[in-house]
């Protein structure tokens, strides 16, 4: 009966530890670092123009936050498991997810871009890339990108689970072109590893079907009432001037479409 | 002599795969307990049970068995937090938020559970008939049979196979990295990729696996030889 | 149950249902190819031979197979981000493809467990039959590939189709590395239409039917040589 009795009082315990008290909004991030937007340093600490972003859309809810990081290619999924609260990772607005779930107000927008390997080739038209390799990071709209417009001309494609993986395969010549986002990129050819290796091709044709028109909070379609709030923090701060302030703090002026100071 | 990289503090990642590794072997340590709860369970059932907890049992050790971890660490770690929110929406309660560790946890366990359930199947079967029936004869009942003569008996039996299970848990809480799950191989993966030095935070993660596996085998020959006392030594 | 995306992956999915079974087959067959002298010279040969299998042996079964997968892709790709050079050479094509990168690494974990088997196996002919091979003059090579080897491989066969099971359950482990086996376009569905059970439960059934499989075919294979025991 004792027996009993401690197995009771253990699964009383999990449960109890396992509900979390809802006090702070939990959003979730890419596992893959994803620099100048979220990254963790050595120390283990976020940081990035979007951690600092959630910091301020917080401030101004008066919430306490936090970010978590999930596997990209199952964020959608974990969102409308209730993982977490909100999608706060670069991620697209487009209709397609918005089938699924709903987005607040953009945040930010810029453009996607290829890059390669250092030779001076910059044509990056579908035509002239038949037969080549590019990689792109799966379950993002840069895929869906190079399956609409590059694979039918003769390309091939590798799906990598994060971007810093696909990152490094093209350093390592496993693919000859990457696609995905501008700032994103120009960060990693900004680094060593970028700087040896490879060069910046161009920006792609927009479409915003495929690419959406920026990047949102990614939020629950039930969660209407955090929607409003969400909307209106972002407003607050355009207002303010917080984003570009968080712009010039990371050195993207020119390269960010920012909300407009309504 | 380490390098810098590897340091404690806050310019090397050391201290990150020192907590890496905590968390691995607290996943690992939970879900092999619950493996084993759910292995007593499941191989009761098969001994003892009626048709239908026969069938649920080899149902279950026949899905996990033939599912690779992955796939199910998958669909457990979806299906189970939806599961458990539509039960609990029944009885009225709201919710709950699981965190990833504790999922983890229940998932690694639910798979070890089906081992675990073979693994006592095969080391109850082994216990001679002849001391349960003495056990009967002297009035005692089930649970009391099970404590007095079934548990001491099998366990040295069960052994080699609860080693070896404890093996595979540890290597298969790497597995909870693809989900995106805290634990050594997701910290080494996003060191590697922040420092770019693939190679040596790999092999470092590499051999902290080894030196758990190794002091593991240590202790387990260290259990097997207290439980086998005074059984005749194997040739 | 969502199953619009069916009819739309599955060609794709035939596809992956094949580069699973190349991987398996591929991976068993090098790996116990690997794992013969791994075990046999633990049973027989030189000492300084048979310390090296041994911690060859440990090496493989102490670490996950998911690290020693990435330790070799992303840790060799690292390399060659290095020295581009490697580009030039012909083994470029092979060393470029994840699909290669997945074999090697289920061929040397195969090789170490595999190892550990065939060196029971090795054990458990009983030594009279060897003794006999000798007498009549049979050279050790004649007597591993005639008596030794068949009389081990023999007693072994249910545990190498357990093993054999295991290896198809660590395929899905080479979806992390581009490759589009089951498992990888089961990622690729749910990257697309945010759909998650249906098809991960797809996949189970078909990596259960390929146990199935595979469970049956050793069943047959024991069948043809009758064991007396």
């Amino acid at each position: 009966m004792t027996i009993r009795k401690m197995l009771m009082a253990a699964a009383a315990a999990l449960a109890i530890s396992a509900t979390s008290a809802k006090a702070d909004l939990v959003f979730a991030t890419d596992t893959s670092a994803y620099p100048p937007f979220t990254s963790q340093n050595a120390a283990g600490q976020w940081e990035g123009w979007e951690y600092d972003l959630m910091n301020a859309l917080c401030a101004e809810m008066n919430e306490k936050c936090t970010m978590i990081p999930i596997a990209w290619d199952g964020i959608i999924p974990a969102l409308l498991e209730k993982k977490m609260d909100g999608i706060l990772g670069s991620m697209s607005i487009t209709d397609k997810r918005k089938e699924t779930i709903n987005f607040s107000d953009m945040y930010y927008n810029s453009a996607a871009v290829i890059i390669g390997a250092k030779n001076g080739d910059m044509d990056f038209s579908p035509e002239h890339l038949s037969g080549k390799t590019i990689g792109v990071q799966g379950a993002t709209t840069h895929q869906n990108y190079v399956d609409k417009y590059y694979v039918p001309k003769g390309a091939a494609t590798k799906a990598y689970q994060k971007q810093d993986e696909a990152n490094a395969d093209l350093a390592a010549g496993r693919v000859d072109y990457l696609m995905a986002d501008g700032v994103a990129l120009r960060d990693y050819l900004n680094s060593d590893e970028g700087k040896a290796c490879c060069e910046l091709k161009g920006a792609v044709p927009v479409d915003v079907d495929i690419l959406g028109a920026g990047v949102g909070v990614g939020l629950r379609k039930e969660d209407t009432a955090l929607l409003e709030r969400i909307n209106a923090a972002i407003k607050a701060l355009a207002a303010k001037g917080t984003f570009e302030e968080l712009t010039k703090k990371y050195g993207l002026e020119g390269l960010l479409t920012l909300p407009t100071k309504s | 002599m380490i390098p810098e990289i590897l340091s404690f503090g806050d310019k090397g990642f050391g201290d990150e795969l020192l907590r890496g590794t905590q968390y691995t072997l607290v996943i690992a340590a939970s879900a092999y307990l619950i493996g084993i709860c759910l292995g007593l369970l499941g191989s009761a059932g098969k001994l003892y049970g009626g048709a239908f907890a026969r069938g649920t049992a080899a149902v279950y050790t026949t899905i996990v068995r033939s599912v690779p971890e992955v796939v199910l660490i998958l669909i457990l770690y979806f299906a189970g937090t939806r599961g458990t929110n539509t039960l609990l929406g029944y009885f009225g309660l709201g919710p709950i938020e699981v965190n990833g560790t504790l999922a983890a946890i229940a998932v690694l366990g639910v798979v070890q559970g089906a081992y675990h359930t073979e693994v006592f199947r095969a080391a109850i079967q082994a216990v001679p008939a002849g001391q349960v029936e003495a056990g009967k004869a002297f009035g005692m009942r089930g649970l009391q049979i099970f404590r007095r003569i079934i548990g001491p008996a099998m366990l040295p039996n069960a052994i080699p196979g609860l080693s070896n299970l404890w093996l595979i848990v540890i290597k298969d809480t790497a597995l909870v990295a693809v989900v995106g799950n805290y634990e050594l191989l997701s910290t080494t993966a996003s060191a590697a990729a922040f420092t770019k030095r693939y190679m040596l935070f790999f092999l470092t993660t590499a051999l902290i696996y080894l030196l758990i596996t190794l002091i593991s085998n240590y202790f387990i020959s260290k259990l097997e030889s207290r439980y086998r006392r005074g059984q005749t030594k194997l040739a | 149950m969502n199953w619009t995306w069916f009819p739309e992956y599955l060609p794709l999915l035939f596809q992956g249902v094949w580069l699973t079974i190349q991987l398996l087959v591929l991976s068993m067959v090098f790996g116990l190819t690997l794992a013969v002298p791994v075990g046999l010279v633990q049973v027989t040969g030189p000492k300084w031979l048979a310390r090296i299998a041994r911690g060859y042996c440990t090496l493989m079964r102490g670490t996950p197979l998911l690290v020693q997968l990435w330790l070799l892709y992303f840790g060799l790709g690292s390399v060659f981000a290095a020295f581009p050079e490697v580009r030039q050479s012909i083994f470029w094509p092979i060393l470029r493809e994840g699909y290669f990168y997945a074999i090697l690494a289920f061929t040397l974990n195969e090789g170490g467990y595999g190892g550990e088997i065939m060196r029971g196996a090795f054990l458990s002919v009983p030594k009279g039959e060897l003794e006999a091979a000798r007498a009549y003059g049979m050279s050790p090579w004649k007597v591993l590939h005639r008596v030794w080897l068949p009389r081990a491989v023999r007693n072994v066969l249910p545990t190498l189709a357990s093993e054999t099971v295991l290896m198809l359950k660590a395929t899905p482990l080479a979806a992390t590395v581009t490759v589009l086996d089951i498992f990888g376009v089961i990622l690729r569905v749910r990257q697309n239409t945010y759909i998650t059970y249906e098809p991960l439960i797809t996949a189970a059934i078909i990596y259960m039917a390929l146990t199935f499989l595979i469970t049956r075919a050793f069943n047959y294979v024991e069948g043809l040589v009758p064991s007396r025991r």
